[in-house]
């Protein structure tokens, strides 16, 4: 039966299903991810992001989340040109932080 | 968190209510969704604690449907809600006790911003002079229906016909409770228990011997929201705020669900219907669903009135399971009869051919 409306899909995350062994990794390589507000300076800066779907804030957000495979489409336009690092008010090194969660998660699908 | 250390926590979220002398204001909206369930309240209240519920059919809605939904401004919201005040002045009384959820947030919005901006109290004060030629006043006491349902949990249960109880096997029934929103979310002092852990229908399903479920998303909306269903097109999300209710209590096995705000006991009965038909799924046992009930109804089955005379025939999901659980005598003959014993006319039944 059409009622002209229907279930939206859940966007429950299952932190049962986290992967925080991953995660534990990358803070221990590079804590300052911890310290990131989403405050959103980088994505609004990078030039990749203004034609790409490239956003660290995003990409933070859903390896929190135990998204790996959607943080690392966040990530794949990056031209590793550094704007980022120049903006972020919390000073963290964002290439290097990209640089490591390619190294950590790069086999996620 | 421990259970007990969730009932210590309730225990300690109480107010102090009137016991008597009310200014009753009826929903305007229950009365289409749930016929009985007002009419029952004022006779247990009068008949069954011989209380004074006093009630005028001059007062309105309070103008909450159209506030939430923007469109009508908050002042004229509060200038209906200063002539409710007004009537209840008018006719002697000092307590304030309303039907709906909705309202009572309303309400105690209302009270509370007028507490916070005087100088928007001397308005309203002057939009009521002008409007209606009314004096001006505050309720002593504000309190939701449910709130005195609670209060005397103890002397219904003591005329208890019925209690929440499986009649064959003497097993408590496992009972969900949904708040409304508006009941403390908002302003968590002004109900039992707080926003976190009201107490309020857990206080009534004790008390009468049911068995209260602590489930994942107890806490979370019905998905009535207003806006959400409305317009046709957001429904989905109001559906989808069920259908993770639903989800969450499945592995409870409830076998019903009490509610005290009038939106709740409506989405959370019909969509079942709507859940059956688009995903063919139902909750309850045997193909059925689980039954939802507002609070006066529970309390009129506890105190043994004729299911149908509580107008529970007009609910989406069947309510006979429950009844044969409880032992609640009923004529299946006499269901879809009305007044006088005329035909009120019968449901179609869903496609699934369950409910």
């Amino acid at each position: 039966m059409d009622f002209g409306f229907s279930l939206s899909p859940s966007s429950r995350i299952d932190l049962d299903l986290f992967d925080r062994e991953k995660f534990r990794q990358l803070t221990e390589l590079e804590p300052d991810v911890l310290k990131c507000m989403a405050c959103g300076s980088c994505t609004a800066t990078c030039t990749a992001g203004k034609f790409a779907k490239n956003s660290l804030r995003s990409a933070i957000l859903y390896l929190q989340n135990g998204q790996s495979a959607q943080a690392l489409e966040y990530l794949k336009p990056c031209m590793l040109c550094g704007k980022c690092f120049m903006v972020c008010p919390r000073g963290i090194n964002t290439r290097h932080l990209i640089l490591s969660i390619l190294k950590i998660y790069g086999d996620a699908k | 968190m421990i259970y007990e250390g969730k009932q210590k926590i309730w225990s300690e979220y109480q107010k102090d209510i009137p016991d008597d002398h009310y200014f009753y204001v009826r929903s305007c909206i229950r009365q289409s969704f749930f016929p009985a369930s007002e009419k029952v309240f004022l006779d247990i209240a009068r008949n069954k604690l011989g209380k004074d519920f006093f009630e005028t059919e001059h007062h309105t809605t309070c103008g909450g449907i159209a506030y939430h939904s923007d469109a009508i401004p908050q002042e004229t919201s509060m200038t209906i809600i200063a002539r409710q005040f007004a009537l209840m002045h008018k006719y002697g009384y000092q307590n304030y006790v309303c039907s709906c959820i909705t309202s009572f947030g309303l309400y105690t919005e209302t009270l509370e911003t007028w507490r916070e901006f005087p100088e928007l109290e001397a308005r309203i004060k002057e939009n009521l002079w002008k409007s209606c030629k009314l004096e001006f006043a505050k309720p002593k006491y504000l309190a939701h229906a449910s709130d005195l349902i609670y209060k005397f949990r103890n002397q219904i249960a003591s005329q208890a016909k019925f209690k929440l109880i499986e009649k064959k096997t003497g097993r408590p029934l496992r009972v969900v409770e949904h708040i409304g929103c508006h009941y403390a979310k908002m302003f968590p002092s002004k109900g039992f228990g707080g926003a976190e852990y009201p107490y309020v229908l857990a206080g009534m399903i004790e008390a009468w011997g049911g068995e209260v479920i602590d489930y994942p998303e107890r806490r979370h909306c019905c998905g009535f929201g207003f806006r959400q269903y409305l317009v046709k097109s957001n429904r989905g999300y109001s559906l989808s705020n069920t259908h993770k209710k639903f989800e969450s209590m499945e592995p409870y096995k409830p076998d019903m669900i009490i509610t005290n705000c009038p939106g709740c006991p409506y989405f959370l009965d019909r969509w079942q219907y709507v859940i059956s038909e688009i995903e063919g799924k139902t909750y309850g046992e045997n193909g059925h669903g689980i039954p939802v009930f507002t609070y006066e109804e529970v309390a009129g089955l506890v105190l043994g009135y004729d299911p149908w005379d509580l107008g529970l025939q007009v609910h989406q999901v069947s309510v006979e399971p429950l009844l044969d659980k409880m032992g609640v005598p009923y004529d299946p003959q006499m269901k879809y009869k009305g007044k006088n014993n005329k035909d009120i006319g019968r449901p179609e039944l869903p496609t699934c051919a369950c409910l």
